[in-house]
């Protein structure tokens, strides 16, 4: 039972076949010869399916090898052109919740690059406040490089009012990068439509191989390139383009924006039924995130695969192990460091104290999710709780000898 | 699965003798190195992935628990408090009493286990009388020193799957035919959380300079020291003495006073007692008649010596055969008869 397709969600066969005919034919798009033809006519194609489907410009699309790349250079990409434009600009607004691949990226410039890191204000359900961002940027907009805001949280599911929040930065002349990893594939809305300067998208968060992914530029947007070398893809991302990934990342966007219709309200379900099967078994159990009752194109939305909880006396990677030992695949929702779950900068951010994020669990449904999945993980539940809280209490239990 | 070669051949023997295994690796460090250095054998990113790779050849699920906060404090804040008091802690032998047998082995009952294995060199027979804790078969590498202050009620989900391999290059032999990685990785010596294994500059970052006077047994001042928790009782070497002593002969230290900042120091003679009270006292089966015949082991790796045993309340007091260089208060005493561990002390 697999029910941790945030982290990655299997492969699309189709996705699968058309990989496996575009790296077997193995050619370099750049090459001038027959098969370099071939390929970059695969690539061109590929790229126009893509922007298709997520409601840009095939011009607009920047092949990279996965959704930390695109992130990465999205934010410094956008920082360095901008500073280069008028050195005064080295603020960066940043949301709290972001993921590793851009909070590390933001904290690189802070650390090496010389910006200032601004946090943007968020609520108890991880929503970033319009409002109060809508007044930084007004201080001095003059120094501020980009503000960067995720679509939706990889950890508690909260999809952030980023087309608010892009117009407002535009109002003031600030480019925005949004991280759409999570989202794509599950909103009714066009990361397009977002209106933002640079998009990043991940492969295999949708049904693509990992290592492929894309950064969408807005047309005029300025780009310094992160990585250096051939000058391919408008000079912004050297390197080989992957066209076999490129063409498996284009057959799996299409799909998943295809199925959102009827994917979206269906995973949703099953996550309401878990949901409710919680609550019953475990009334201490607290939902963390946004309200999965709110429509997918309103404010405050929540992805609909998402369901996040904290279980009160326990600890998340018991729950993990417990879990895991009656075959079933979750996570604690947070970044690993050499294997331990680290506090989650989300729930910190979201006024979690320490204690009860320690007792986070994140289940995340995908296209090939079933009721089946529920009835198991309400079925092993009460034995899981009653295990991972005894490890708890004993822990916690033990008396210190003074020597 | 600390990374290292024993825990993995203990871990694929535990799953040969029709165990099922769950393999994991104790993360005892909040900021671990990426790599590993010198001669730790543990808790760097390196070793926790070596653990994961031999948990993969052997077939078992993996996991890494996170036991940094309870090791600190009962292992790494004693460690600094004890040679503070003018104690010699033994941090090899905490960590097995707190952390391996105690927060580790409650975990894992409570998640349903029946018992903690590890690679440590020793023999424990579970009998119905409870466990019975033995030496390795390979008297170089026997650890039940370490082990030996472990409780009996704790020792009973306890397996040791190491007890009987003869010698440490046979294991590493298993490890190749059995297609683990870290067959020929180094050995660890060094105290896991000292870096650079320099105990005393470690300890002088933390407790920081405190000078005093290093004095002969008559309280004449023959040198100076830069914190007494540089010293054990027992040391022969960084002294450091302005003056040689009076018949050219070494001199090792005999005592230290934190109260003071005082080392006092002297000749090896000076050094012998004739008695050693421990308290502290762990049994393993029924409490020792006085004058019971026991051989007494005071380090890891020194040879044990004959004592007449007495058990005086919280007090044990044990009488070497033969005058016996001082033990440093805080370092274990493990207790045999013949190969079976009886019990262990504290020195007082």
């Amino acid at each position: 039972m697999y029910l941790d397709h945030a982290a990655t969600t299997p492969v699309r066969p189709a996705a699968v076949d058309v990989w496996r005919v575009v790296t077997l034919a193995g050619a370099n798009p750049s090459s001038l010869h027959g098969p370099g033809r071939s390929a970059r006519r695969v690539l061109e194609e590929s790229r126009e399916t893509l922007a298709r489907a997520l409601g840009v410009g095939p011009s607009e699309v920047v092949m990279t090898a996965g959704g930390t790349e695109a992130d990465n250079l999205g934010v410094k990409g956008l920082f360095a052109a901008r500073r280069r434009q008028d050195p005064r600009r080295t603020r960066v607004l940043a949301s709290p919740l972001e993921h590793h691949a851009v909070l590390d990226c933001v904290e690189w410039l802070e650390a090496e690059q010389g910006a200032q890191v601004v946090w943007l204000p968020v609520d108890e359900r991880g929503t970033v406040d319009v409002a109060a961002t809508r007044v930084l940027l007004a201080h001095d907009p003059d120094g501020i490089a980009l503000l960067t805001c995720m679509w939706a949280n990889n950890e508690v599911g909260t999809v952030q009012p980023v087309a608010e929040l892009v117009e407002v930065a535009h109002a003031h002349g600030v480019p925005v990068h949004v991280d759409a990893v999570q989202a794509v594939g599950w909103l009714p809305a066009t990361a397009g439509s977002l209106g933002a300067d640079t998009v990043a998208i991940s492969g295999h968060k949708l049904g693509a191989p990992v290592g492929s992914g894309a950064l969408l530029v807005r047309r005029g947007v300025a780009l310094e390139a992160v990585v250096h070398g051939g000058g391919q893809e408008r000079g912004v991302r050297s390197g080989t383009v992957d066209t076999a990934a490129a063409a498996a990342l284009a057959v799996a966007v299409a799909e998943a924006v295809a199925e959102q219709p009827e994917q979206a309200p269906r995973v949703a379900a099953l996550r309401d039924r878990l949901a409710a099967g919680l609550a019953a078994l475990d009334p201490t159990a607290v939902l963390r995130g946004a309200d999965p009752a709110v429509a997918l194109d309103r404010p405050g939305a929540r992805l609909p695969g998402n369901l996040h909880v904290t279980f009160t006396g326990c600890e998340g990677d018991s729950l993990l192990y417990l879990f895991d030992h009656e075959g079933i695949a979750v996570s604690t929702g947070s970044a690993c460091r050499a294997g331990v779950p680290e506090p989650s900068h989300v729930l910190f951010a979201m006024g979690v104290g320490e204690v009860e994020a320690r007792g986070a669990l994140r289940f995340s449904f995908g296209r090939t999710s079933t009721d089946a999945d529920v009835d198991r993980v309400l079925e092993v539940l009460p034995r899981v709780l009653r295990r991972a809280r005894a490890a708890a209490a004993r822990v916690a239990g033990v008396v210190r000898v003074a020597s | 699965m600390s990374g290292g070669v024993d825990s993995a051949v203990a871990a694929a023997r535990a799953v040969e003798a029709g165990h099922e295994v769950v393999g994991v690796h104790l993360a005892l460090s909040r900021s671990p190195a990426q790599q590993r250095t010198g001669s730790r054998g543990c808790c760097s990113v390196e070793d926790a992935a070596d653990a994961r790779r031999s948990a993969d050849v052997i077939g078992i699920p993996f996991y890494v628990w996170d036991l940094a906060e309870r090791f600190q404090a009962d292992v790494v804040d004693d460690f600094v408090a004890s040679y503070a008091a003018g104690r010699t802690p033994n941090p090899c032998v905490r960590c097995n009493e707190r952390i391996k047998f105690s927060a580790l082995l409650d975990r894992a009952l409570a998640l349903g286990f029946d018992a903690v294995a590890t690679g440590h060199w020793a023999r424990v027979e579970h009998g119905e009388d409870g466990p019975t804790l033995y030496r390795a078969a390979d008297p170089a590498k026997d650890q039940s020193y370490v082990l030996a202050s472990v409780p009996p009620q704790r020792l009973a989900h306890v397996v040791l799957p190491l007890g009987r391999v003869a010698s440490k290059s046979g294991l590493r032999e298993e490890a190749h035919e059995r297609g683990l990685a870290v067959a020929s990785k180094p050995d660890s010596h060094d105290i896991c959380f000292v870096p650079d294994g320099d105990t005393a500059a470690w300890l002088t970052r933390r407790l920081g300079e405190a000078p005093g006077p290093v004095v002969d047994t008559d309280g004449t001042e023959v040198g100076r020291h830069g914190g007494t928790h540089r010293f054990t009782v027992g040391q022969r070497r960084g002294l450091q003495l302005d003056r040689p002593a009076v018949d050219g002969a070494p001199r090792y230290v005999l005592s230290i006073s934190p109260a003071t900042r005082t080392v006092t120091v002297g000749g090896a003679e000076d050094l012998l007692v004739e008695e050693v009270v421990g308290d502290h006292a762990v049994w393993h089966g029924v409490v020792p008649a006085a004058g019971t015949e026991v051989a007494m082991q005071v380090r890891a790796h020194a040879v044990a010596v004959a004592a007449t045993l007495h058990v005086d309340g919280a007090r044990v007091r044990l009488r070497p055969a033969e005058p016996l260089a001082s033990v440093a208060a805080g370092q274990t005493v493990a207790l045999y008869a013949g190969d079976r561990v009886i019990g262990a002390v504290r020195a007082a």
